[in-house]
């Protein structure tokens, strides 16, 4: 990499340039020129949700897009997230004072008895890429866990993860608890790990099994256009 | 190499065609009533009975080495247990059970001292240091000489640094290593190393491990994929190929393999075939599964290294169409004028 090639002044480019720099920027994970960019457009009288949505989120399907097919892995996702972060942390108090609309809230764990959290965090990661409020249980999750976290902060979203073939049975035993407290329609439950597929997704009841973090944010972004929908025809 | 140069498992490869390795440690003592989500290496010394029965059900059933129940032995994963002090204690006593069964055999078994990822995920993208992680492998290395282990095993590796990590560890515990990586993502690992990526790392150790190889991933076919990957390069390493006995599947309430012995026994000769020398299973392998594999090597003829079609044919279709070795693994067009030093 020559110099010139690193001699980029993001001040000098007009939006469409800057928007089209801070998606090759969150591709290549680069923190700094992120949080410089998300400064600059909000100088320029852009709305924090614009920037969330035009910029940060717009890069990051680029990256959920190349995670799902094989082109990035967990390393680059990484560090595109960490630069997500960067702009995030300015935004997020922006996004709460002008009341920007909100694009969904999960609230993610490992199940009780397993202490795998690589898969989980990157879901998380990706959908706080993609716009969502994430609450993190962390590992080793019990049903009261869950059904706290879920009275609490009133998600949108479930997501469970199992990394072992010997805890992801656990997931049924969650959703089971949902069913019997009446819960369970007022919730979308997706599941990830390992060892999960489909066919088990289905046969404990959730909403949809995600094979990767970007599957993860497309399923959660339908589910939430089909809540959407409903509300509206429900209106 | 540091090492003795004697070692058995070196004796044993020197001497043998192939050797065939244990099957799965956690699924088989998942069906000896461990409960989800207890570490199995309290097990060494609460039901050491238990433990035994799983090597005697390995070594019975053929199998010319093991791996001891320490996988989850190193303080960074004991630690969720709140037993990140007996790392070396826990780690020796799954050897020292182990060298008990090895020796009652009457014939030559290795006993591998099995060392898992730390679980944490390394710097720059996350928060452990190389030093950090040389030292929590060294720890184990050393509680599993201590009890008798005639080589470090470690496996189910993603990340380069890791693997060099436990290298290290080994050279400083001065013991004889075999190291695998677990290609589960589009052929590749979860940090995106393929296969041709892991010869070129071996070249960056300086203590050579004894054989190197693949474990765990997604099917038998995925595995084999790999290991043709290592073979053309034209290693002389040993490969070490140690698939699972098929995919999950959830019935009733529990989880079980869908490959059956007959599967594991194609995919044992296939392994052979395709270049590896110590050939065992994964999760959802049982002694059953290893009985079948015994067989099918002891009277396999040879052939030439099969297709990737062959293997399809035989043991099911690949995850994903390239593995990332063949050109044609899906690439983005870059235009942009600064990019990520590597």
């Amino acid at each position: 990499m020559s110099d010139q090639e690193d001699d980029i002044i993001l001040s000098e480019l007009n939006d469409e340039d800057l928007v089209a720099q801070m998606f090759d920027d969150l591709y290549d994970g680069l923190k700094e020129e992120i949080v410089e960019a998300v400064n600059l457009l909000l100088g320029r009288d852009w709305a924090p949700y614009r920037v969330l949505t035009e910029a940060l989120v717009g890069g990051m399907t680029i990256v959920g897009n190349d995670f799902r097919d094989g082109i990035l892995f967990v390393p680059e996702v990484l560090l595109a997230a960490n630069a997500m972060k960067g702009g995030m942390a300015i935004l997020k108090p922006l996004l709460i004072a002008t009341g920007a609309p909100r694009v969904g809230k999960m609230v993610i764990g490992t199940v009780k008895g397993d202490i795998h959290d690589i898969g989980k965090n990157l879901v998380g990661m990706m959908m706080e890429g993609a716009g969502f409020e994430v609450v993190d249980l962390g590992i080793n999750n019990s049903v009261d866990s869950y059904l706290d976290a879920i009275e609490r902060e009133g998600p949108d979203i479930l997501g469970m993860s199992a990394l072992l073939t010997t805890t992801m049975p656990y997931m049924k035993v969650v959703i089971d608890t949902l069913i019997e407290k009446g819960m369970r329609e007022d919730y979308t439950v997706l599941v990830g790990g390992a060892p999960l597929n489909e066919e088990f997704g289905k046969a404990i009841g959730a909403d949809a099994y995600c094979r990767d973090a970007a599957v993860a944010v497309e399923t959660a972004k339908e589910f939430m256009a089909r809540k959407h929908n409903r509300m509206a025809a429900n209106a | 190499m540091s090492s003795a140069p004697s070692s058995p498992l070196q004796t044993l490869l020197a001497n043998r065609d192939w050797i065939l390795a244990d099957g799965a440690t956690g699924t088989n003592l998942f069906n000896m009533g461990l409960s989800s989500g207890d570490a199995p290496e309290l097990w060494n010394e609460t039901d050491p009975d238990k433990i035994k029965a799983l090597y005697k059900g390995s070594v019975d059933a053929g199998s010319d080495l093991f791996l001891t129940n320490s996988f989850g032995g190193n303080s960074s994963r004991l630690k969720l247990h709140g037993a990140e002090n007996r790392a070396a204690e826990l780690s020796r006593i799954s050897a020292e059970i182990g060298r008990e069964v090895a020796d009652a055999s009457g014939r030559q078994v290795i006993v591998a001292g099995s060392v898992g990822p730390t679980g944490e995920i390394m710097e720059p993208m996350g928060p452990l240091s190389y030093a950090v992680a040389v030292e929590i492998f060294h720890e184990q290395a050393e509680g599993l000489k201590a009890g008798g282990a005639d080589v470090a095993w470690v496996e189910t590796i993603s990340f380069g640094d890791e693997y060099r990590a436990a290298a290290e560890a080994f050279a400083l515990a001065d013991m004889p290593w075999v190291g695998t990586m677990s290609f589960d993502t589009a052929g590749r690992t979860m940090m995106g190393i393929t296969a041709p990526d892991m010869v070129k790392l071996l070249a960056k150790i300086p203590n050579k491990p004894l054989a190197f190889g693949a474990n765990c991933g997604v099917g038998a076919s995925d595995l084999l994929r790999t290991v043709l990957g290592f073979s053309a390069t034209g290693t002389q390493v040993p490969i070490v190929a140690k698939g699972n006995a098929g995919i999950p599947k959830y019935h009733d309430g529990h989880i079980h393999y869908d490959g059956t012995p007959e599967l594991m026994a194609n995919y044992a000769t296939l392994a052979r075939d395709c270049g590896a020398t110590i050939i065992g299973g994964c999760c959802g392998t049982t002694p059953d599964h290893l009985r079948a594999m015994r067989a099918a090597l002891e009277s396999h003829v040879p052939q030439e290294r099969p297709s990737l079609e062959t293997i399809k044919t035989a043991l099911g279709g690949f995850s994903s169409d390239s593995d990332g070795t063949d050109g044609n693994a899906p690439t983005r067009e870059r235009q942009n004028r600064r990019r990520r030093t590597t």
